[in-house]
């Protein structure tokens, strides 16, 4: 491992308090995202699937 | 009002909406992770840990931002009993615990270092878990009754409430002795932040924003969908 990398991964000795917050930020974003996104597919599936039906 | 709040014109507007709100998000986003990891200088006080601020600092922001969509709503929801309000404190209402929960984890991760500890019963800390509170309360509330209609007023009669906490989260600082600083950006008399760090903070800060507001519009637009599903299925039910 080159030594900025390695020193850029350090975060100034604070690596265990910096990497640790942006991961859970990503994995918090991504929560809501991919919540968020399921339901509303789910939704749109099961409503145009209940609209087909109706205009039978 | 009722003009806006139309759920065929909301569905409308919001189709329009979304893909510019997403897109703008994604992108700031981008930035102000990218300015926030590599750009930004380390602070002469806090070292590399000062990065931890530009992921603390919009999610307290949006955590206070998300409650007062939350409380407004739920007041016109009460007061006009408009379906859309109640819809649209629904679906603010998880994204805002969200926020609340990073808010205090990060803020913890920056505490133990900068303070020599993760937790401190101190009025800031206090207040902002009170938060957390009123939203994971909200939630259960409005899914504790049978009838759907009562759950969203007993809801919405707290989420009104707890607006209280608002103010009190803000004025914190100012009002006790506190280990958490006072405010340095939304100052009367100006941000105390060198322009290195505070345009990548605002721009995080707006990336958190659109961030949360194309969800909400996702959420809103979900809701509806379920509302029309439930009553398909009701029709369905009495047409035997």
């Amino acid at each position: 491992m080159s030594t900025e990398l390695a020193q850029f991964l350090n975060m100034g000795g604070y690596a265990l308090f910096v990497w640790p917050s942006f991961a859970a930020t990503f994995l918090m974003l991504a929560l809501m995202l991919g919540i968020s996104l399921h339901g509303y597919r789910r939704n749109r599936r099961l409503l145009d699937h209940l609209l087909t039906l109706r205009h039978r | 009002m009722q003009r806006f709040a139309n759920p065929a014109r909301f569905m409308r507007l919001s189709a329009a909406l979304l893909p510019w709100c997403g897109l703008l998000a994604g992108i700031c986003l981008i930035m102000g992770f990218y300015l926030a990891l590599f750009v930004v200088p380390p602070d002469y006080q806090q070292g590399e840990a000062v990065r931890i601020m530009f992921v603390h600092v919009p999610s307290a922001w949006l955590a206070t931002m998300v409650y007062a969509v939350m409380g407004s709503a739920s007041a016109v929801a009460l007061v006009w009993r408009h379906p859309l309000a109640d819809i649209a404190a629904q679906s603010a209402a998880p994204l805002g615990a969200g926020f609340t929960a990073l808010c205090l984890f990060t803020g913890s991760l920056w505490g133990e270092p900068m303070w020599g500890t993760w937790w401190q019963w101190d009025a800031r800390l206090t207040s902002v878990a009170v938060l957390l509170f009123l939203y994971l309360g909200y939630l259960a509330l409005i899914h504790a009754f049978d009838d759907p209609g009562r759950g969203a007023r007993a809801g919405a009669l707290l989420a009104v409430i707890g607006l209280i906490n608002l103010p009190i989260i803000k004025f914190s600082v100012d009002w006790w002795r506190t280990l958490h600083q006072k405010a340095s950006v939304l100052r009367l008399s100006g941000s105390t932040i060198d322009g290195t760090m505070l345009w990548p903070l605002l721009i995080m800060a707006l990336g958190f924003t659109l961030f949360f507001v194309t969800l909400l519009l996702v959420r809103m637009r979900s809701a509806l969908m379920a509302a029309k599903i439930r009553a398909l299925r009701l029709a369905e039910i009495e047409a035997g």
